[in-house]
């Protein structure tokens, strides 16, 4: 059971949160612009990184705001949490 | 290679089977290779095997990081059946089931191949219309396929709680005959020993590193056994291939998730066949020694762990519950997690990739067990001739960029 800082409620348990995938992938601001590989790219294709992976949850058996965690994808452990819109803090050397 | 028979088993018996010859070698690894496979899990044998038998390839490597058939292999719930709703699908899966229930004469090997047949329960209207709409499509693909009503259920299956007043009663289910189970660690084993037969190496403790190219071409990879050459590499590597992927600045359209299993202790012979729910999302057999064999869903966040939550656990046990309340005081004695690479459609990339020579066999997500030997008979094809089979084509990597995806994703009843 992964415990889950939510900004807003603080520590709950993983069964209150719904999982949102990779963070910070951005909306095509000019989607016509896009060719077939860019929109590809933008709907299918992910980092899926093994490691430190920056991604969405949502609080959803409790305030049901969205917000962002980075999580080691081997070890499960949260490294930071952090609310949409914002940057990770950086680790201080 | 001596072959397996009732009179080799008297002649070693005579020696208390202290003589039975080893059934794949060690191998060092040679400097270059006319083909390197990456991943020796079941589809990577297959495919070594099938390159040597169909395609008359010797000179070929599997490297293996860990042991053979110690990756999602060796971690599924073994259901096989072939009853995929879109023809691309059924096709393939259909190639498959033709090779299991030849493979244990093929391979002179007993992978325990067991035809229980599947049924896949419908618990809402829905589910029925689906249902209806899956066998008829099967059938008109000559995949064999029935649909059954709740009260023949009850009949076929004693301890299946049929009746009309659970919390989601169950209507009726789709069956397919030709379905059922493998001894997983077998078709791994087999699968070596058939490939070693015809010279393939199999190399364990052999982790890929990196993929060396040059001008657009495959050179080689880098493992932690040195440098090997070789012009066609074929990633066949489940749960890690976005990480392989990426040594050969490639992106894939997979995310990796750990999926659990679970084994209880082992019980008098109770259920004959195989029963999967979508609905309540739970799955369940019994192995010939006994244990109840259970799986469900996927765990929600990305991981490489091989391991998953409890919530994931206590859902799956709600899900038999619900299907089996006499299964309520049956303990479970282990439990284990593998790392599934899903694909968005739902179904594999069996592709050639934008770089010459470098192939990928992924995606098969939480249900490629069924398909080993398919996947590998059909990924030999891809590399050997440079070209995929029919039965492959409509699986390219470039399928996400032209939008003909093959929407298998609940289609198909349940995803396993
Ligand atoms: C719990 C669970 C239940 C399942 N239930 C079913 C089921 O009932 N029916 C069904 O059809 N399917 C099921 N599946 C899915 C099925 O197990 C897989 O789709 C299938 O086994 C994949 O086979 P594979 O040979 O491609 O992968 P694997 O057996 O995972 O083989 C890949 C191999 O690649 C190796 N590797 C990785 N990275 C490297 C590297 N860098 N260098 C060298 N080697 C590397 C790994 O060690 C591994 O041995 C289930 C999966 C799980 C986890
Ligand atoms: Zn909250």
């Amino acid at each position: 059971m992964l415990l889950i800082e939510c900004p807003y409620c603080g520590t709950r348990d993983e069964s209150e949160f719904t999982y949102g995938g990779e963070a910070h992938i951005v909306r095509p601001l000019d989607p016509d612009a896009l060719n077939d590989v860019e929109w590809a790219d933008y709907l299918f294709f992910r980092k899926n990184s093994k490691g430190i992976l920056q991604e969405q949850w949502n609080h959803s058996a409790g305030c049901r705001r969205w917000f962002c965690a980075e999580r080691d994808t081997v070890t499960y452990k949260f490294k930071s949490f952090y609310k949409v819109g914002e940057r990770p803090v950086e680790d201080e050397a | 290679m001596s072959k397996y028979s009732i009179f080799s088993l008297a002649r070693n018996a005579m020696s208390h089977h202290d003589n039975w010859e080893r059934a794949w070698r060690s191998p060092t690894p040679q400097k270059s290779y006319d083909a390197i496979i990456v991943g020796g899990g079941g589809h990577g044998l297959a495919t070594a095997y099938y390159m040597a038998k169909e395609h008359g390839m010797r000179n070929i490597a599997v490297l293996e990081k860990g042991w053979i058939g110690g990756g999602n292999t060796g971690r599924n719930t073994t259901i096989v059946r072939s009853n995929y709703l879109w023809d691309e699908a059924a096709f393939l899966y259909e190639k498959s089931m033709k090779l299991w229930e030849g493979l244990s004469q093929d391979l002179n090997y007993n992978v325990m191949f067991s035809q229980r047949g599947v049924y896949n329960l419908g618990h809402t209207l829905q589910d029925m219309r689906d249902i209806q709409r899956r066998v008829n499509a099967n059938r008109l693909n000559g995949v064999d396929g029935e649909v059954v009503d709740a009260k023949e259920l009850a009949k076929r299956i004693p301890y299946l709680n049929c009746s009309p007043d659970s919390r989601y009663p169950i209507l009726g289910a789709s069956f397919q005959a030709r379905g059922g189970t493998a001894r997983h660690d077998a078709v791994a084993w087999g699968f070596a020993r058939g490939a070693d037969s015809y010279g393939v190496d199999i190399i364990q403790n052999c982790e890929v590193t990196g993929i060396r190219r040059e001008d657009g071409a495959v050179l080689g990879v880098e493992t932690s056994q040195g440098y090997i050459e070789s012009k066609k590499v074929g990633v066949v590597t489940a749960g890690s291939s976005s990480v392989l992927a990426s040594m050969a600045g490639l992106r894939l359209p997979l995310e990796s998730h750990p999926l659990q299993a679970f084994v209880s202790e082992p019980i008098k012979p109770v259920l004959d066949t195989v029963v999967m729910s979508n609905a309540v999302h739970g799955y369940i057999s019994q192995s010939d020694k006994g244990d109840l064999v259970i799986g469900a869903g996927i765990d929600s966040y990305n991981g490489y762990g091989q391991r998953g939550s409890f919530t994931t656990i206590e859902h799956t046990m709600t899900a038999i519950m619900e299907l089996f309340p006499v299964f309520s005081r049956v303990r479970m004695n282990r439990q284990w997690g593998g790392i599934v690479d899903t694909c968005p459609d739902a179904c594999p990339i069996i592709s050639k990739t934008p770089i010459k020579g470098l192939y990928f066999n992924c995606g098969w997500g939480t249900g490629g067990f069924k398909a080993t030997p398919g996947s590998g008979w059909v990924f030999a094809h891809t590399v050997a001739n440079d070209e995929p089979h029919e039965l492959n084509a409509a699986f390219a990597l470039d399928r996400f960029i032209s939008g003909a995806l093959i929407d298998e994703h609940g289609a198909a009843g349940v995803a396993h």
